[in-house]
């Protein structure tokens, strides 16, 4: 038998028994589909999260009020819980060795008004090396002076969706902005960076920390960000900071020194956890792809047992006959398996377009370990009832089922 | 053509051994007509198997065409089958997805032969067949006469000196079968060795050697 008809054979088999053909295509593409769709949408939420807490630089030190651990001691009698941090603490800390640039936070919600239109809004307090820290760039304007810390000054730079929220299409530098009872005038409009651990800045209003604390008659600071001038110095930089702060303190060491590092840290368990359970649920669901498959070629092959005992009558070999059936297996797991990977990329980049924040794709190994499995199982489980039928005597193979 | 010396043949069935073939001795020359007839279960149609290298004797010879097939591999058979045997069944055994044309081509497709030479082959066969307007049509849209023609120009096409037929007027109308038997006798007068396995003591006395079987044992062996 010649390959060309080896081929057209088999072609003939695929187009011309429609039913069954659609049937193990559609069990081969949701095979593929199920495994490469749930690992990648597994690994975008994954992606999502792990970018959330990268991007935070990794040369940057969180200073946060109070303490978590108990210091053991007597508690404080006098009632003074644990102290504020200070802009005097902050402005102290950029004496110390290494300490490249420091942005000091107070954060709160007002509501802001420019003409008839007001929004309740997220008031960022702190200075122009924030800027630099969180790596934000304006599209337009410039961003916060470089003033003493105490210093107030009435100027603001606000996020791209708010500025659109605010003004339309109008121009909005120069403009004022009510805040409460304070006033500010915008110098600057964020370039849009999107969200970074739950703060969306495109939606947020800075403003110098002095203002801030004014707006929200408050002395402490949410937090300080303290850029590092290299990633080697942070050990001794972190104690070189919980030593000064506890000078600071009358001796008390009541704040908390982080790295995002240690946060990302703390967030691999998490990672972890999701990588395990992507990994889990492809493997599960390669496990139904493949039994499923499975079914359907060895019970279409089955039922052909009779053809086999046919084409062994009329003087087909043993060989020749498994050579038909993986010809006709590998032609459908090959259409099948690009069904499948072509429909899950499509449900993918659909995903990708309804939430651009999540970057939904599938590991490549997903993608190859399924369409692998599915035309593994599938040829394996062709070629093994096929094997059975041809290595029988051909009367048996015959008597399994009266052809027509 | 066909000498069988000694050949037994035994199925287990349940925890019982049966004997369909017990010491079978059969000389059968080229040209001649036979029809094996005899009860159910009596071993004709395991007899027209062995013929047919369908089935493999537990013991002793079986020469076709000058050779011994028993110690054959299931490859050499199956070469031998395409070259030397043409088969009929009761129940046709056309792949239903191929249409009249295409099963007939089937055993010259699997011999490998041009598409060309295959349709100079095919044509004449279709015409003598009176199939030539059914060439297209699938099995499920033939009578069953039709389709038993079918399978003869199938049995025919490779000019096999050796056809064997399996009760092939057992799903048939009176007609339809007449059309077929007459079929099958055209091409033995043609010089094919014909056997034909029936229940039909009329068609199986229309041979010109009858052979009658009972528990695997040729019992008689009469020619006209």
């Amino acid at each position: 038998m010649t390959l060309r008809d080896q081929i057209s054979f088999s072609l003939i088999a695929i187009t011309r028994q429609r039913f069954r053909t659609i049937m193990q295509l559609v069990a081969m593409a949701i095979g593929v589909l199920a495994v490469v769709l749930l690992t990648g949408l597994g690994e975008g939420g994954r992606q999502y999260v792990l970018t959330e807490f990268s991007s935070l630089g990794k040369d940057t030190i969180l200073l946060l009020p109070g303490r978590k651990e108990t210091s053991g001691g007597m508690p404080p009698l006098s009632g003074e819980g644990t102290r504020d941090i200070t802009l005097d603490d902050a402005t102290s800390l950029l004496r110390l060795r290494n300490v490249e640039r420091i942005a000091p936070l107070v954060v709160g919600n007002t509501s802001i008004s420019a003409g008839n239109r007001s929004r309740e809004s997220l008031i960022i307090g702190t200075n122009a090396a924030f800027f630099a820290v969180r790596k934000l760039e304006v599209r337009q304007g410039k961003i916060l002076a470089d003033i003493p810390l105490n210093q107030t000054q009435p100027d603001c730079v606000i996020g791209a969706q708010l500025k659109h929220e605010l003004f339309g299409p109008r121009i909005a530098i120069g403009q004022w902005l009510k805040l409460s009872q304070y006033r500010c005038r915008v110098i600057g409009i964020l370039a849009d960076t999107g969200t970074g651990l739950g703060i969306n800045m495109s939606d947020a209003l800075i403003i110098p920390v002095a203002n801030a604390m004014q707006l929200f008659n408050t002395e402490g600071l949410f937090r300080v960000m303290i850029d590092v001038r290299s990633v080697q110095a942070i050990p001794a930089l972190i104690s070189n900071i919980e030593q000064q702060m506890t000078m600071l303190h009358d001796g008390q060491l009541d704040v908390t020194v982080t790295t995002p590092d240690s946060l990302l840290t703390a967030f691999d368990n998490i990672l972890l956890v999701l990588t395990l359970a992507i990994a889990g649920i492809g493997g599960i669901s390669l496990i139904v792809a493949g039994v499923l498959i499975m079914n359907m070629t060895v019970i279409s092959v089955s039922q052909r047992s009779a053809e086999i005992g046919l084409l062994k009558a009329l003087g087909a070999s043993s060989h020749e006959v498994k050579i038909l059936f993986i010809t006709e297996a590998s032609m459908l797991s090959v259409c099948g398996a690009a069904l499948g990977l072509v429909t899950a990329e499509a449900c993918l980049w659909l995903a990708r377009q309804q939430f651009p924040d999540v970057p939904f794709h599938a590991p490549w190994w997903a993608s190859v370990t399924a369409v692998g499995v599915a035309a593994g199982t599938g040829l394996l489980f062709a070629w093994l009832p096929a094997r059975r039928a041809a290595a029988q005597a051909p009367v048996l193979a015959l008597q399994k089922r009266g052809g027509k | 053509m066909i000498d069988v010396k000694g050949v037994h043949r035994t199925f287990i069935l349940g925890d019982q051994p049966v004997h369909a073939l017990n010491d079978i001795h059969l000389h059968i020359d080229k040209g001649e007509y036979i029809s094996v007839m005899g009860p159910s279960g009596s071993g004709k149609s395991t007899l027209l198997n062995m013929l047919g290298l369908l089935d493999v004797p537990d013991d002793g010879e079986y020469w076709l065409a000058g050779k011994n097939t028993v110690p054959m591999s299931e490859e050499q058979r199956a070469a031998f089958r395409r070259d030397h045997i043409g088969f009929v069944f009761q129940s046709y055994h056309l792949i239903p997805r191929l249409s009249a044309r295409e099963n007939i081509e089937l055993p010259l497709m699997l011999a490998g032969i041009a598409p060309s030479e295959r349709r100079r082959r095919i044509d004449p066969v279709l015409k003598r067949l009176g199939l030539i307007d059914r060439a297209g049509h699938k099995p499920e849209q033939l009578s069953g006469g039709q389709r038993q023609r079918v399978a003869i120009g199938r049995a025919t096409i490779m000019n096999a000196p050796l056809l064997l037929a399996d009760e092939p007027t057992g799903n048939l109308d009176s007609q339809a079968g007449e059309e077929v038997v007459n079929l099958l006798e055209e091409l033995n007068h043609n010089g094919t060795t014909l056997i034909v396995v029936t229940h039909d003591t009329d068609l199986g006395l229309r041979a010109g050697r009858r052979i009658r079987m009972v528990d695997g044992r040729i019992v008689e062996d009469n020619r006209a």
